[in-house]
């Protein structure tokens, strides 16, 4: 297809499937701890709005979920589908691993989820916060366990090779490998961060729209202070990050800045924009500023940073890609944190449920969480080229043999049917963000204390997200 | 040592994928029997008695693929290189029938019998291809210096073909019997009328399977009619007949929860059949379970939290379906 060799046609699929995967499970991790916070708050003030947004956030959480889970389906068997030779060598790693993420937490988060989504009438309001408190831990056990298997591909450490194939000595170091712990602390954060803009791209769009409800305000003033902590951190994680590459994947780090050349002595510019040329081994069209490549990669003034030079042809990555990739994740960090200083600024008054300008910001920030992710993801695995497990297999060496026909086949259907089927699941979601939450009666919950739940029939609608979505929400409760 | 880890962890599997095909079976059963169901209530009703438990069954099929992953390791690479194209189907079956749950009741009435019917096919064909999977397992796979050396459409026979259709026959009567136990009324007495004639088809099924398989396998038949093999096989046949003879009758009679368990006895049986058939291979016909085995440090890491889990495991997942017990009433969910 398009004179695309197999192993393009399966690195292009492995991303395709996997970058819309991800998209899902980061809005999980996310709403899902937002939704712990909102249930704790309500059970803890008894504050009506926090139970309105809760069963809010809860009926987009469950179209999200569903999404999640069968993109992630797929994740799982490619491994052995497409990359069967990766599976050979290195399945004694990744396998324990993925197992136990089965085990700890897509059980945990499968178990309780019915009891969350459904159970608000057949549960005591504890043990339904307890089904929400485990969701969301399931969601973080996972992040754990996949983060570990990915690290381990980047940083590879506490094996042996025997036979051919990946035997592991010491498992401790195969978990705990030295990028791990930045890697889960980053994604995490991304997934929080994520949410949070998502969420108040939703309040800013209800006020934008002139509806102005307790609800729809403490949407986004809660967003905007998870924005305002978060987005710092978020910063200081991934220079901590860029550290840790430096010393373990040097090659990614001169990709990521387009440096070609390292003069021992002279310290490193920091090239802003320009477009690095993999033939002419050169970034075109530099604009450089002296001084800050060395002080921002090596925390030193006059640091050495290796350059594309020092590797061979065949061992660079692109360095075109991830260049650009990584500035857009980076700049994207810097918007983030400007929005949340603004609406630190704009609460002054109470200008932030008044400032169009801040609205508008804060909604055209709304996917921005998202964009960042999939450009650090490019960032990260095209910067780890060509090598699958980083210095032990090469990509090339990992792929099944299937032929260009079927493979072409195959990413064709899961072009259609993805577009098709979570393009539409997107849709309802912000269909459903657009509908706003409402004010509700919960006579359960509201004038008798509660029993076992034994005889109780759901008051709401069983399916989690709620019935028809109103296409014009203008003639909302209140 | 003594501890014969790859014999564990293939019982491990093996459990698994029963829990798999039993409790995702009923789930599929009822996307197989969406269309024999015309009124937009009762499949409102269908729906609910499995909305909250669908995604906990599907996970067994997940710890299913990284199991083998974890354990064999060359079982997976081959096994699923070489049932690429059913296993992307299946799983193309399985996105369209998992977002159905909540898409059906999210779209507008112009869009609604657009998710029933996917509803309906990703059933069908996740079903199907998981049959064409099995008998394509059942068959064997050409395997050369520890990789899959046969073509793409390898698993496409007859034999495969039927093995498809053997699956949906088992996957609706679950889900028939399923529906017996949790509606009621006109709903359940549909059910309990389908439930008779799909009994005898996959009782003819199971005759024709157990038929053909030593037919066209020299090796196991070998294996069911040596000595003392026979001996211990003999009483199955019987036990299935026994078996499907009680479910024809509590189906005619009152029973509610009988026909469910009796059609998981003679789905466990069939079972047996099959495991005894394959024993000891993991890549049939020729990769023990031994020769494909991933390193001890590997499966012993691993065992160490699967023995530890799977009891709370199947402690919480009884819990919940508890909650969720008793029968789902007509129009309780929606308005
Ligand atoms: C940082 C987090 C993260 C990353 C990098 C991945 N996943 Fe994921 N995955 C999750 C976080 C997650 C989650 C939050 O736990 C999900 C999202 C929705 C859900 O149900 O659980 C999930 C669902 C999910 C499921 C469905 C589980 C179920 O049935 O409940 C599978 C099989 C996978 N994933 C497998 C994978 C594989 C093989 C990946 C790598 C190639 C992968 N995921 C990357
Ligand atoms: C979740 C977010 C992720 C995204 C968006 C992502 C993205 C990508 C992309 C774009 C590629 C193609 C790179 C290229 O061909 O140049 C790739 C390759 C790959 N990634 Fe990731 N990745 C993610 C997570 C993971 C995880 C968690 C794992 C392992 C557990 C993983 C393992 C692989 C493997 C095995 C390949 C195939 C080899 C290759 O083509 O490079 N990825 N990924
Ligand atoms: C200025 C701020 C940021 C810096 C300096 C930074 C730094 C980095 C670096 C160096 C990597 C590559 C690590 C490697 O491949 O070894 C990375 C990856 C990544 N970044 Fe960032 N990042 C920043 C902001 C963000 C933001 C705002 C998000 C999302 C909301 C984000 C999400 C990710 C993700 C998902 C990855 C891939 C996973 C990983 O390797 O951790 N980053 N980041």
């Amino acid at each position: 297809m398009l004179g695309l060799t197999a192993l393009e046609l399966a690195r292009i699929q492995f991303g395709f499937t996997i970058s819309f995967h991800i998209i899902f499970p980061a809005i999980t991790i996310g709403l899902a701890s937002y939704l712990v916070v909102l249930e704790g708050l309500w059970l803890w003030k008894k504050n009506p709005v926090y139970r309105e947004l809760y069963h809010f956030w809860l009926g987009i959480f469950a179209v999200n979920f569903a999404m999640g889970v069968v993109s992630g389906l797929v994740m799982a068997y490619q491994f052995g589908t497409n990359w069967s030779y990766f599976s050979t060598f290195a399945g004694s790693i990744t396998g324990p691993l993925l197992t136990y993420e089965v085990l700890t937490a897509f059980f945990l988060e499968a178990g309780f989820l019915g009891v969350m989504l459904f159970g608000w009438n057949r549960v005591g309001p504890g043990l339904h916060f307890f089904a929400t408190i485990m969701v969301a831990l399931g969601t973080l056990v996972s992040a754990t366990w996949i983060l570990a298997s990915n690290s381990w591909m980047q940083t590879p450490q506490g094996y042996e090779i025997i036979d051919g194939r990946v035997v592991p000595v010491d498992w401790i170091k195969v978990i705990f490998n030295p990028s791990f712990p930045y890697r889960l602390a980053h994604m995490t954060m991304a997934a929080y961060l994520a949410t949070a803009l998502f969420v108040g791209a939703g309040g800013a769009w209800h006020l934008l729209k002139g509806r102005d409800t307790p609800a729809v305000r403490k949407m986004l003033s809660m967003s905007l202070w998870m924005v305002l902590l978060v987005a710092p951190l978020q910063i200081g994680l991934g220079d901590l990050h860029g550290l840790n590459t430096l010393k373990h994947q040097p090659a990614k780090i001169a990709a990521m800045e387009g440096h070609w050349e390292n003069e021992p002595g002279k310290s490193v510019p920091l090239i802003l924009f320009g477009l690095p040329d993999m033939k002419a081994e050169t970034t075109r069209y530099a604009i450089a500023l002296p001084y800050l490549g060395s002080l921002i990669l090596t925390h030193d003034i006059n640091g050495q940073v290796p350059g594309l030079k020092d590797f061979p042809a065949a061992d660079r990555p692109n360095s075109t890609i991830v260049f650009w990739s990584f500035r857009v994740m980076a700049g994207l960090g810097f918007l983030m944190l400007f929005l949340g200083l603004w609406g630190l600024w704009a609460r002054r008054g109470q200008r932030l449920y008044r400032s169009k300008y801040l609205q508008r910001f804060a909604l055209i920030m709304g996917p921005g969480g998202l964009i960042a992710i999939l450009a650090g993801w490019f960032t990260t695995e095209i910067g780890r080229q060509p090598w699958v497990v980083y210095g032990v297999m090469r990509t090339e060496d990992a792929v099944s043999d299937h032929s260009v026909l079927a493979l072409s086949t195959t990413l064709i259907l899961f072009i259609v049917m993805y577009v098709a089927v979570f393009g539409t699941g997107i849709s309802y979601m912000l269909q459903l963000v657009a509908s706003g939450p409402k004010a509700e009666h919960d006579p359960a919950r509201d004038e008798q204390p509660h029993e076992t739940g034994q005889s109780l029939r759901a008051a709401r609608p069983l399916s989690a997200a709620p019935d028809d979505i109103d296409p014009t929400p203008d003639q909302r409760e209140r | 040592m003594g501890i014969d880890l790859p014999l564990i962890w293939a019982i491990i599997i093996a459990f698994g994928l029963m829990m798999y095909v039993i409790m995702d079976g009923f789930d599929l059963g009822i996307g197989i029997l969406f269309p024999f169901v015309r009124d937009r209530e009762d499949r409102d009703t269908m729906i609910n008695t499995v909305a909250p438990v669908w995604d906990g069954n599907e996970t067994w099929l997940v710890l299913g693929g990284a199991g083998l992953l974890a354990a064999f390791p060359l079982a997976y690479a081959v096994v699923l290189s070489a049932l690429y194209l059913p296993l992307v189907l299946m799983l193309a079956g399985l996105i369209w029938r998992g977002v159905a749950f909540e898409f059906r009741f999210k779209s507008d009435e112009a869009h609604r019998p657009f998710w029933d019917k996917a509803f309906t096919w990703g059933s069908y064909i996740a079903t199907f291809s998981q049959g064409v999977a099995l008998g394509a397992f059942i068959n064997g796979f050409r395997v050369e210096d520890g990789a899959y050396a046969g073509g793409l459409l390898d698993w496409l026979t007859p034999f495969s073909l039927f093995t498809g259709a053997g699956l949906l026959i088992a996957y609706a009567l679950l889900g028939a019997t399923w529906l017996v136990m949790k509606t009621e009324g006109p709903l359940q007495e549909r059910m309990r009328a389908l439930g008779r004639p799909v009994t005898l088809a996959l009782l003819a099924t199971i005759v024709i399977v157990s038929l053909w398989t030593p037919l066209i396998h020299a090796d196991v038949a070998a294996r069911w009619f040596s000595q003392p093999n026979l001996f211990f096989f003999a009483p199955v046949p019987a036990l299935v007949l026994l078996a499907s003879w009680a479910l024809l009758k509590t189906l005619r009679g009152e029973g509610h929860a009988a026909p469910f368990l009796l059609t998981l006895i003679l789905l466990f049986l069939g079972y047996t059949g099959l495991a005894i058939s394959l024993w000891p291979h993991i890549i049939p016909p020729d990769v023990t379970i031994w020769a494909a085995a991933a390193p001890p440090q590997s499966m012993g890491f691993t065992l160490v939290g699967a023995l530890f889990i799977i009891p709370f495991i199947l402690a919480y997942t009884a819990w919940s379906y508890y909650v969720f017990r008793g029968k789902v009433k007509a129009g309780e969910g929606y308005h």
